[in-house]
C-alpha cells in the first residue's frame, strides 16, 4: 500500500510498504478514506518530539471503512468508523476510570521503558506518534490496523459525510476537553491562546458550555476570521498589547478561565521567545512556551488555566511563583477522546458544531510531503488539511477562498 | 593584532594541577557523604527490600504491577504451562516432578540458557517461591506475590529475582545492551502478563513501516 512515511526532520514522503495484518484477537484493519494532517503533526515535522523513527508511518486523525477484523472485534465488514487517536484498552484501571489517554496496556513492553524514563510512567499509545507512545503505524495510508477495535472506533451513520465527523478521532474532542478543562460557569470569560483546529473547537465548545465571551488570540488573518465566526471576540497579538487588553476587557480582573491552544512552538516577537529560539536551536530546551507564559499571568486569581497544546519535556523561565500565588487551577492531558466520542457525535447530527467551514484543503494522500510544506510554511491559508487516499496525483482542491477579517 | 590573537596555550602543568584537585574533591565529597550516611542510625524503612539503595551480592531486583483482575484469577494463571504465553524469551519449560522445572531461555547473542529451578514454598492464592538446582546454568532465585490491591482496584503482582550474573557487572551491561538480560526481561514479561489479564492479549505494536528489516507482524522498538 501508499503510506505517508517520517523520513527526518522537514522529511516527509509517500512510500509503498507492506499491508498491514491481523494481529491479535481485538484487531480490525481500515481501508482509510479521509485522513487529516493535525497541528501536533508539525512537532513531527520539525523534529522536536523525540523517538520517531525514519521509516514511521504517520496520521492520526483518520477514518474509513472496515475491511478485516479480528476473531474479538465487535466491528463488521462494510462499517464505515471514525478511530480515535488514542489506543485504550478499555480494561486498565484508567481506561475504566475513562482516563483513556493514560491507558497502560496500549504501549508495548518494548516501547514503554524509554517513556518511563523520560515521563516517570509510561504513556498511553496514539497512532502514528513517536516511539515513546508505543511507535504504532498511523493512518495515513491506505489502509491501517486498529488495536482494540471494540474500544475505540465509532460507527458512522451512512448519512453523515466524512467531512463532518472526521475531527471526532482528534481535534474535536480535545478541544471538547479543553473547555470541560476549564470548569466554565455560566457568564464566564475565555481567553483562548490559538486559533488553529483545536483553538477552533475549543472556542465553540466554550461557547456551548456557558461561556458569557470568548476571547481568541492569534496573528493569522483566516483564523482570526473563522474565530469570529464561531463566536469569538478576537486579537491580533501583533497590533495589540494582549494582557492589557485582556484586563480592559474585564474589569482589570482577567480571564476566568485561560486556554493554551498553542503548546511548544509559540510564534510571537519577544524577548522570552527569542531566547527560546536560541536554546530550541542549540539543542538546549525543545519547549517554546510562551503562549502559556502569557496564559498564568493574565488570568484572573483564582481562575482556570487548561492547556489541551502539547508539550514535550522541560520548560524554563516558567512562572511558577505567579501560578502558585494567584492560586489557578491548572487541568492539562491527552484528550480522552473515547469518553467524548457518543455524546459528539450526537451533537454533530443536532448541528450544534461547525466541523465543516475549517477545512481549507482537500488532497491526494499522494500530494502529503507538499501538504506537510504548506501546513507548515502557510499557516494563514492552510487552516486544515484532509488527505483522501482516493484522490489521483495533483487533484487538490482549496475548499474555499477564505474571508479574511 | 590584539589581545584575542594573542591568546597562549594554558600551562599543562597548570591543567594537570586543576584536574587533580577536581578529582580530590570528588573522592573527599564522596567520603564525606559515606561518612555522614554511615553516622546517620538506620531508621526502619517501610519499603519493599528490592528498592533499597544497597539491595545484595547478587543482582536483586523486584517490580510490582497493578493488575485490574482478582487475586485468585491472576494466581491460578501464574501456571508453567501459559508462561510461553507471555514470557517472551522463553523457548520452552518443562516440569520434571518434584516441583522441578527446566527452563529454556534465550540469552545473549543467540545462546540458550538452560535453568533449573525448583518451587520451595506456595501460599495459595498468595505467593510462590523458588530456588535454583545446582544443574541450573545460572543460580537463581525468586518470588512471585499477589496482594490485594485497595478499593477493589485488583491485584498488586510482585516479581522479586535475584541471580549470579554470568561475567559480574560488566556481564549484566553487556545483557541488558543486548536486551538479553533478566531484569528487563523479567519487567517487561510482567507487563505482558499484565495485558493478557486484562485485555485478552499481548499488546503488539506489529504495523507497517518503510524499514526493509521489519515485517507487519513482528513488534519493534
Amino acid at each position: 500500500m501508499r503510506a505517508v512515511t517520517w523520513q527526518g526532520r522537514h522529511k516527509i514522503s509517500v512510500e509503498t510498504v507492506p499491508d498491514p495484518e491481523i494481529v491479535n484477537p481485538r484487531d480490525a484493519i481500515l481501508r482509510v478514506t479521509s485522513t487529516a494532517i493535525c497541528g501536533s503533526d508539525l512537532h513531527l515535522y520539525d523534529g522536536y518530539i523525540p523517538g520517531m523513527r525514519a521509516g514511521d508511518i504517520v496520521g492520526h486523525e483518520f477514518m474509513g471503512e472496515v475491511v478485516e477484523t479480528g476473531a474479538g472485534s465487535t466491528l463488521k465488514k462494510g462499517q464505515r468508523v471514525v478511530v480515535p487517536f488514542t489506543i485504550s484498552c478499555g480494561q486498565c484501571f484508567f481506561c475504566e476510570r475513562q482516563q483513556y489517554s493514560a491507558c497502560d496496556n496500549s504501549n508495548p513492553s518494548e516501547t514503554r521503558d524509554a517513556s518511563e524514563l523520560m515521563m516517570g510512567h509510561a504513556m498511553g499509545a496514539a497512532f502514528g506518534y513517536a516511539h515513546l507512545t508505543g511507535g504504532y503505524a498511523g493512518g495515513q495510508a491506505e489502509y491501517v490496523r486498529v488495536p482494540y477495535s471494540d474500544v475505540g472506533p465509532v460507527v458512522i451513520p451512512d448519512d453523515l459525510p466524512d467531512d463532518d465527523v472526521l475531527f471526532l478521532s482528534d481535534i474535536l474532542p480535545t478541544g471538547w476537553q479543553a473547555a470541560v478543562n476549564a470548569d466554565i460557569e455560566p457568564g464566564d470569560t475565555v481567553a483562548v491562546w490559538g486559533c488553529g483546529p483545536v483553538g477552533l473547537f475549543t472556542i465553540q465548545a466554550a461557547l456551548l458550555l456557558g461561556a458569557g465571551r470568548v476571547i481568541a488570540i492569534d496573528h493569522f488573518p483566516t483564523r482570526l476570521a473563522l474565530a469570529r465566526k464561531y463566536g469569538a471576540e478576537v486579537l491580533d497579538y501583533t497590533e495589540v498589547n494582549v494582557r492589557e487588553a485582556l484586563d480592559e476587557m474585564t474589569g482589570g480582573i482577567g480571564p476566568d478561565a485561560c486556554i493554551d491552544c498553542v503548546g511548544m512552538e509559540s510564534h510571537g516577537f519577544t524577548v522570552d521567545n527569542m531566547l527560546d529560539h536560541v536554546k530550541a536551536k542549540l539543542y538546549l530546551g525543545t519547549e517554546r512556551p510562551h503562549a502559556l507564559r502569557q496564559a498564568i499571568l493574565a488570568c484572573r486569581k483564582g481562575g482556570q488555566l487548561s492547556i489541551p497544546g502539547v508539550y514535550g519535556g522541560f520548560a524554563d523561565k516558567f512562572p511558577l511563583g505567579q501560578l502558585m500565588e494567584k492560586g489557578l487551577t491548572v487541568k492539562s492531558g491527552q484528550t480522552h477522546v473515547q469518553r467524548y466520542t457518543g455524546e459528539l457525535l450526537d451533537m454533530i447530527r443536532d448541528g450544534e458544531f461547525d466541523t465543516v467551514s475549517l477545512i481549507s484543503h482537500h488532497a491526494p494522500l499522494e500530494d502529503a510531503a507538499e501538504m506537510y510544506r504548506h501546513w507548515h510554511d502557510e499557516q494563514d491559508s492552510y487552516t486544515k488539511i484532509v488527505l483522501k487516499p482516493g484522490l489521483q496525483k495533483g487533484a487538490i482542491e482549496a475548499v474555499q477562498e477564505m474571508e479574511h477579517a | 593584532m590584539s589581545y584575542f590573537t594573542h591568546r597562549t596555550n594554558p600551562d599543562p602543568f597548570l591543567l594537570a594541577a586543576a584536574g587533580v584537585g577536581l578529582a580530590a574533591a570528588g573522592v573527599g565529597l564522596a567520603l564525606w557523604q559515606r561518612r555522614r550516611k554511615a553516622d546517620k542510625p538506620a531508621f526502619p524503612t517501610d519499603a519493599p527490600h528490592w528498592t533499597k539503595e544497597r539491595k545484595s551480592d547478587r543482582a536483586l531486583f523486584g517490580k510490582s504491577l497493578l493488575v485490574n483482575r482478582p487475586r485468585e484469577e491472576l494466581f491460578a494463571a501464574w501456571d508453567v504451562k501459559r508462561f510461553p504465553e507471555f514470557m517472551e524469551n522463553v523457548v520452552a519449560v518443562e516440569e520434571a516432578g518434584d516441583g522441578i522445572s527446566r527452563w529454556t531461555i534465550k540469552g545473549p547473542a543467540g545462546r540458550e540458557i538452560t535453568l533449573v529451578n525448583r518451587i520451595t514454598e506456595t501460599a495459595p492464592g498468595e505467593s510462590i517461591f523458588w530456588q535454583s538446582t545446582p544443574d541450573s546454568d545460572i543460580a537463581n532465585s525468586g518470588e512471585v506475590r499477589f496482594a490485594d490491591a485497595p478499593n477493589g482496584r485488583g491485584t498488586y503482582v510482585s516479581l522479586i529475582l535475584a541471580y549470579d550474573p554470568p561475567g559480574g557487572t560488566l556481564g549484566r551491561l553487556g545483557a541488558k545492551l543486548l536486551q538479553r538480560e533478566p531484569e528487563v526481561q523479567a519487567r517487561r514479561d510482567l507487563h505482558r502478563f499484565k495485558q493478557l489479564m486484562e485485555t485478552g492479549e499481548v499488546t503488539s505494536n506489529a504495523s507497517p513501516s518503510a524499514r526493509a528489516s521489519e515485517t507487519p507482524t513482528q513488534p519493534h522498538i
